[in-house]
């Protein structure tokens, strides 16, 4: 079975590479709700009954072919770092690292599908692909979730699907979900009529983890909130034409900066790269703000293309319990600012200033900004 | 003060708007545990009131909300979930209590979703189950019509057919 840190030691294959549309979507998830007919759902079950459950869905699923060898651990045999570790990755629910005995975790190999045990529901099924990929996404998962039916009996209904805990996920259980990073329609003050106009034809936008959580570094999360009564084509095929018009209207607004305002820009992306590159303190907050900047730099020539990748590695690496995972001990808040400084610091060790970087046009000047239009 | 419902010294209070109205309800200990207003997410004066208070407003005519005040005390066969348990914490024990609590089902889910009814995947092995009641139900309204219009010949070929599909149903 795979270790702990054999799992985390490679960036998931969907960390590695948001491409096209300028970056603006880092992540497709998409995650299932399935639940065992006539079994008492975890949250009711008694402690017996939920280690039934655990001990019939486990086996049928480490059986799958897609997770051979799979990360499968029950989560009172996790600490509670690594727990955490699993959240930040967006592996796992922060609800879900609450829970210990008779909840468990199977992870593929490469990360691109988790599937939580005993979470809400029975089972909790996840894909993430890197960029705007939800139908890919859903169709691997979904075979994934046919193969299950063979050994599985799941809780199913002719006129409410797929019955669920929370009536809010019943008939295809499905949430499809993309990470967006925003940093164009938040500086041009447009964000708050975007994400309002999203909200409206009924999706869901939210912060970097999830449900209640403060958006940070301009990351933002859109999914559908109903999953009765259409499809799981027509709920992904609305969000993925919602999503492909969100990133467009933040590919405009970037370059609509940069005609209008070019030395705000330059000012808030130099900036940035200046305290990153020179920091010995740094909170994650503000890590992330800044790290935002300079991956908005990236997709508008200010810095190398794979700057993007690299700060979205950076993303994940700074987040709290990864810095106590790399230190391999527990650390007070002024420790993990400390480290975490460091990092940023080492990883950014060769990138360019955007002063000395060169246009690509040659005929222009080196202190002009450059102009995305142009390239 | 005496409770509205018997002559005991009441004990419990309620005030509420009920359609827009002040309503004020006494009750004496044992009538508001009879009547689930010790839990305060599953009570609702409304249904007190409307469901029979001696004398009260609307006493008469209003016949009590299917499954409100009606149902306490109902449980999940499968699971031991019961209506106050659903009340409150809005979520369900096991995939059997959706049939035992249907009326509140369709209560919940009213305005939840874009839908009420499931469209999109369905689990392999169910697939032709649900395709032979799709069948039967169809043949079933052809063989409604072909009595109503006497052709019995056409009719007795429709309800074989049925019986057939019938048969393969565990």
């Amino acid at each position: 079975m795979m270790r702990f840190s054999t799992l985390i030691k490679h960036p998931a294959d969907w960390m590695a590479g948001s491409q096209g549309d300028q970056g603006a979507v880092l992540t497709s998830r998409i995650r299932l709700a399935r639940n065992l007919r006539r079994h008492p759902f975890p949250g009711w079950a008694k402690r017996d009954q939920r280690a039934a459950a655990l001990d019939l869905m486990r086996p049928a699923i480490e059986a799958l072919p897609a997770m051979k060898d799979a990360f499968s651990h029950e989560l009172g045999d996790l600490s509670p770092v690594q727990k955490q570790v699993l959240v930040e990755r967006h592996l796992i629910s922060r609800e879900h690292a609450a829970r210990s005995e008779g909840s468990a975790a199977v992870i593929e190999r490469r990360q691109t599908f988790s599937l939580m045990l005993n979470e809400e529901d029975h089972l909790r099924m996840q894909a993430i692909r890197p960029g705007l990929q939800l139908t890919a996404a859903f169709e691997a998962l979904s075979e994934l979730d046919t193969e299950l039916e063979d050994s599985l009996e799941f809780a199913f209904d002719p006129t409410l699907g797929y019955l669920t805990t929370c009536p809010t996920n019943l008939g295809t259980g499905l949430r499809a979900s993309a990470m967006l990073h925003l940093p164009g329609l938040v500086l041009s003050d447009q964000i708050g009529q975007v994400l309002q106009a999203v909200n409206k034809i009924g999706l869901a936008v939210r912060g970097l983890y999830g449900e209640g959580t403060e958006s940070l570094g301009n990351l933002y999360q859109i999914s559908n909130q109903s999953t009765l009564g259409e499809s799981e084509e027509t709920i992904i095929r609305r969000l993925e034409r919602v999503i492909s018009q969100v990133s467009n209207h933040e590919g405009n607004a970037r370059e609509k900066l940069m005609e209008d305002d070019p030395d705000m820009v330059s000012d808030k992306i130099g900036r940035a790269y200046g305290v990153l590159r020179h920091a010995h303190l740094i909170d994650s907050k503000e890590a992330l703000n800044h790290l935002s900047l300079l991956r908005l730099g990236g997709t508008l020539e200010f810095f190398p293309p794979e700057t993007v990748m690299l700060c979205d590695s950076l993303l994940m690496d700074i987040q709290p319990a990864h810095l106590q995972l790399h230190s391999g001990r527990k650390l007070s808040p002024e420790e993990r600012d400390s480290i975490r400084a460091e990092i940023v610091r080492s990883r950014l060790q060769s990138l360019e200033s955007p002063d000395n970087r060169k246009p690509s046009n040659d005929d222009r000047k080196i202190s002009e900004p450059p102009n995305p239009g142009d390239a | 003060m005496k409770c509205d419902f018997c002559d005991t010294k009441a004990t419990v209070f309620l005030t509420q708007l009920v359609e827009g109205q002040m309503k004020k309800v006494c009750l004496c200990d044992a009538c508001a545990k009879d009547r689930g207003v010790t839990d305060p997410t599953g009570f609702s004066l409304a249904d007190l009131l409307l469901g029979g208070l001696p004398g009260g407003p609307g006493a008469a005519p209003v016949t009590p909300v299917a499954g409100t005040t009606a149902g306490n005390g109902r449980k999940c066969e499968t699971c031991g979930f019961t209506l106050e348990d659903l009340r409150r914490v809005r979520r369900f024990g096991c995939s059997d209590c959706y049939p035992t609590f249907a009326d509140e089902v369709t209560q919940m889910v009213r305005g939840m979703h874009k839908g009420t009814s499931h469209v999109g995947k369905v689990p392999e092995g169910l697939m032709a189950q649900q395709y032979r009641h799709q069948r039967i139900e169809e043949l079933q309204s052809r063989l409604d019509q072909a009595i109503a219009s006497e052709s019995y010949e056409e009719a007795a070929g429709i309800r074989d057919e049925i019986r057939n599909l019938d048969e393969v149903n565990p």
